[in-house]
């Protein structure tokens, strides 16, 4: 469709400008004012340049985070992507249960994320629940509040839990856009189960993963209410991911510099993210 | 290449089908020959595509079978009865280059290697798409895209029949003309068993050379393209068929005798006592207009011309009656009718009546 | 294999169920009982979690309190971007493309990064503890949303349509509210669904903009958690209810929700 060229069409945008720019441009000159500066209370700031960034880049404590960080969002995409299409492939593809599998999937994304996380911390404990309590009858020793990798089984678990139906969701949505004659002809031409997904339906679903993983890249990676409910980061640092620690510098320590300066480099990290993923979506358009 | 034999073959959407309204294909009996080229003919909902898809295997009919020479495939699934099919809406592979597409059926059925590349490159030429062999399919126009799904069809050598779902429907008018001439070559060549299934009447009768018409789930004829214009055998295929379509008057008959209205025409041949709505049927090419007097009265409403021909819509006692004048020729003033006895037929609710055909063509 | 086909998706959704079920099924039991051990089913069944609920203000203005915001929230988000998806549906004007890009980079942004500028900004704009700061600071991430799926849906109406209603002589907000909007009518459904899931869920701005008058229902929970001992029943029980609403509307759009991801490219 051709668009005709209209500068007045800024008007248009001109609230939504108005309305994010408050919320996004203001806070993040907040956040810079703050990573350039240092003080000691009584509303005192001291120009200090890059001193906060070429900290937080040297500190260990932000190297094991990011770490962390990425070793979580590396795990749940392996898991929730090949998940997530496995069973918008197996659901019924319309009528009366294909509503009832959606209405039933999409509830986990309408939990508040605090009860997901508060939810989660009471179903894995492992004397009164049901998860933690079957695995140690089955004999695994499992305590998330002692044990790192059992606080890492469950903090992945949870997200599995929490945001592998909005993978189905967009799979189940890219097959439905499937013409029936598609299969027809495939069955026609004799082809495999495997060369149907691999020809028809995993190019069709190309764009809505893209955007699957692209979503559950980014929120991963800012990731914060359900863990910290969950474990706090704990035990010890153990699942203490980006936000965690940026909260616990801001608000904990209030090591605004420090935090501010993290802020920015990981504002920066998921910009970039965001940015290759746009081009690819937008590129692929094209074609 | 088959046979194709439907033998009592009806169908109904319902589980418990009652009366003969319930069904979406009403009783059907037939041979098709091996190596036709057949037409299926209708408006949307007639039936057409129910019949389509019981042969390709997507439906088991209600009632009968379908036996592809000697054997019964009633039962069989799609990918075991050995046919190729062209859909409405191109059909390709997005990801595969023209000639993976092409290979991709042959590659399915474990064909060796080199039988794969000499076949796929036969179908690229017979085609026309040699050039874009190695093009990704996604990018081609929908005329190429239907060549494509055609050739998925035609690499393979065996295929009992080959089914055509309107397969023109997306192609610009220019290149329709062009890929039916192209199917017609392909049939003449290789003597496929093909099916089309159309609504577009023009379609049907440059294609196929037995065309199926069908109306409210039943095949009404089954005939040449110039049966079908000359004897149509039900009034339904007299206004389908043919631009504009037949004239069809209520009359009564007598022996040799047609009554319309207050008129009276002589018949080239003399029929039985006709019970039930009687009705005649005349083909506006049939008609030739004279000055008054000479035939039947009729009063001219409108005159198109349409280039070739001028269409005269006019009223016969009443009746609507057109007739078609070739070019160059005048209507005439305060103008008559005068109608061939031998092109005339008589229907009895809506079939028509055949007797001894005494003269005619 | 074929007749097996319903195993994956009804395992699936047995996991999916049984957290939710450990937390009815502790709903309905006392806190003494909860701490008590492992049971599968109350053996005590009691209601009282939820009677306290819901009658007790402090507990269920909260969810009064979440549900005012998330509204706001969305009538804000919905009738901004209306507009603006509309001008970047169909026309083309200077920078257009990296303002779209710059609006889509918000939907990403960490709110943990801006927490604390956000309880600074509301303050200064008098608005902290306000439901209004908060649905104006949920617009961060619900608005660029919003006009990323209307968007889509708009660019699914032939443009022909407006240029028609434009010689009939209709005036643009005239066509817009009697003729387009109506036709878009499933897509601002399914836009609103996507802010209010977004709104209802995001707690760590709605916490850190309000302490009394507009304080969310989680920042009750959390706050009982600490004051009154662990009361785990209530807990369950407010966990619960916070779940319903969701479940509400998810029941409402659910032939829309599959539609809304494929056309919003959420």
């Amino acid at each position: 469709m051709q668009k005709t060229l209209n500068n007045k069409a800024w008007f248009m945008v001109l609230p939504v400008l108005f309305i994010v720019a408050l919320n996004a441009i203001v806070p993040l000159m907040t956040v810079v004012n703050y990573s350039v500066q240092d003080t000691f209370g009584n509303n005192l700031f001291f120009f200090e340049g890059t001193r906060w960034f070429s900290e937080v880049l040297a500190s260990e404590r932000f190297h094991d985070s990011l770490l962390r960080q990425f070793f979580f969002t590396f795990t749940i995409l392996v898991i929730e992507v090949p998940l997530g299409v496995g069973i918008a492939l197996t659901m019924p593809r319309r009528g009366f249960w294909s509503s009832v599998c959606l209405v039933l999937m999409a509830l986990p994304l309408l939990i508040p994320w605090n009860v997901v996380g508060a939810m989660w911390n009471i179903y894995a404990l492992p004397d009164i629940g049901l998860l933690g309590y079957g695995l140690n009858w089955l004999g695994i020793p499992f305590d998330y509040t002692q044990q790192p990798v059992s606080a890492w089984f469950t903090v992945i678990l949870m997200d599995v839990w929490h945001w592998t139906s909005l993978v189905v969701l967009l799979a189940y949505a890219g097959l439905r856009s499937i013409d029936d004659n598609y299969y027809r002809a495939a069955q026609i031409d004799g082809a495999s189960r495997w060369a149907v997904f691999r020809y028809i339906q995993l190019p069709k679903m190309k764009h809505v993963l893209t955007i699957a993983i692209l979503l559950r890249f980014m929120d991963s990676f800012m990731i914060y209410t359900e863990p910290f409910v969950l474990t706090g980061g704990g035990p010890g640092n153990a699942t203490t991911v980006l936000s965690i620690d940026l909260v616990k510098a801001a608000l904990g320590e209030f090591n605004l510099g420090v935090a501010a300066a993290m802020s920015i480099i990981y504002f920066l990290m998921t910009l970039l993210v965001c940015w290759l993923f746009y081009t690819l979506i937008t590129q692929g358009e094209k074609k | 290449m088959a046979q194709i034999t439907l033998d009592k073959l009806a169908h109904s959407y319902l589980p418990n089908p009652k009366g003969e309204a319930d069904f979406a294909l009403k009783e059907i009996d037939h041979v098709w020959e091996d190596g036709g080229a057949y037409a299926l003919l209708g408006p949307s909902g007639c039936g057409k595509t129910t019949l389509l898809n019981i042969i390709s295997g997507l439906l088991v009919p209600s009632r009968g079978s379908i036996l592809f020479d000697q054997d019964d495939i009633t039962h069989l699934a799609p990918e075991q009865r050995n046919i190729a099919q062209v859909f409405q809406f191109p059909v390709v592979y997005d990801t595969m280059t023209v000639a993976e597409n092409l290979a991709f059926p042959l590659a399915n059925r474990h064909v060796a290697k080199d039988e794969i590349a000499k076949r796929v490159a036969e179908a690229l030429e017979m085609l026309d798409l040699a050039g874009k062999a190695n093009r990704k399919a996604q990018n081609l126009t929908a005329d190429e895209k239907q060549k494509i799904s055609l050739g998925r069809g035609l690499v393979r050598y065996d295929v009992n029949a080959i089914l055509f779902d309107e397969p023109l429907t997306v192609i610009d008018p220019h290149m329709k003309w062009q890929l039916r001439t192209k199917l017609k070559e392909l049939h003449r060549r290789f003597g496929h068993t093909m099916i089309y299934v159309t609504h577009d009447q023009t379609e049907a009768l440059t294609f196929a050379d037995k065309v199926v018409v069908m109306y409210e789930g039943e095949v009404v004829q089954i005939g040449t393209p110039e049966e079908l214009f000359d004897q149509p055998a039900h009034t339904f295929v007299g206004y389908f068929i043919g631009s504009p379509g037949m004239n069809v008057l209520s009359c009564q008959v007598a022996g040799n005798k047609l009554r319309l209205g207050a008129r009276e025409v002589e018949l080239g041949c003399s029929y039985p006592q006709l019970d039930g709505r009687t009705e005649v049927g005349i083909r506006p090419e049939f008609v030739r207009l004279a000055p008054a007097g000479q035939g039947l009265p009729i009063t001219i409403t409108r005159v198109e011309d349409i280039g070739r021909f001028k269409i005269v819509r006019a009223l016969l006692e009443g009746q609507r009656f057109d007739a078609v004048l070739p070019e160059g020729r005048e209507v005439p003033e305060g103008a008559s009718a005068l109608v061939d006895p031998a092109r005339i037929n008589i229907y009895q609710d809506s079939h028509l009546v055949r007797v001894q055909a005494q003269g005619g063509n | 294999m074929k007749h097996r086909r319903w195993l994956v998706p009804t395992l699936y959704i047995l996991f999916l169920m049984l957290p939710v079920y450990w937390l009815l099924n502790m709903s309905f039991k006392t806190t003494n009982e909860i701490l008590g051990g492992f049971s599968w089913f109350p053996a005590d069944f009691t209601v009282d979690s939820y009677v306290k609920i819901l009658t007790d203000p402090t507990w269920y203005m909260g969810y009064v309190n979440s549900i005012i915001y998330v509204v706001l929230n969305t009538v804000i988000s919905v009738s901004f971007a209306l507009p603006a998806a509309y001008a970047f549906s169909r026309y083309r004007f200077l920078g257009d493309k990296h303002l779209f890009f710059w609006l889509l980079t918000n939907r990403m942004a960490p709110p943990a990064v801006f927490a604390l500028p956000f309880l600074q900004l509301y303050s200064a704009m008098g608005l902290f503890d306000t439901h209004l700061a908060v649905a104006l600071s949920h617009c961060l991430f619900n608005i660029p949303l919003a006009v990323w799926i209307l968007e889509g849906f708009i660019s699914g109406v032939p443009r022909e349509i407006d240029e028609t209603a434009y010689l009939d002589g209709y005036s643009f907000p005239r066509f817009f509210t009697k003729i387009f909007m109506p036709l878009i009518g499933s897509g601002i459904g399914v836009t609103a669904f996507f802010c209010f899931m977004f709104s209802w869920v995001e707690l760590l701005l709605a916490k850190t903009l309000t302490s009394v008058e507009a304080k969310p229902i989680a920042a009750v929970m959390t706050r009982t958690a600490s004051t009154s001992g662990y009361e785990l029943g209530l807990l369950a029980a407010a966990g619960v209810l916070t779940i319903v609403p969701g479940a509400i509307v998810i029941y409402f759009v659910r032939n829309y929700i599959a539609k809304g991801f494929a056309m919003g490219r959420v």
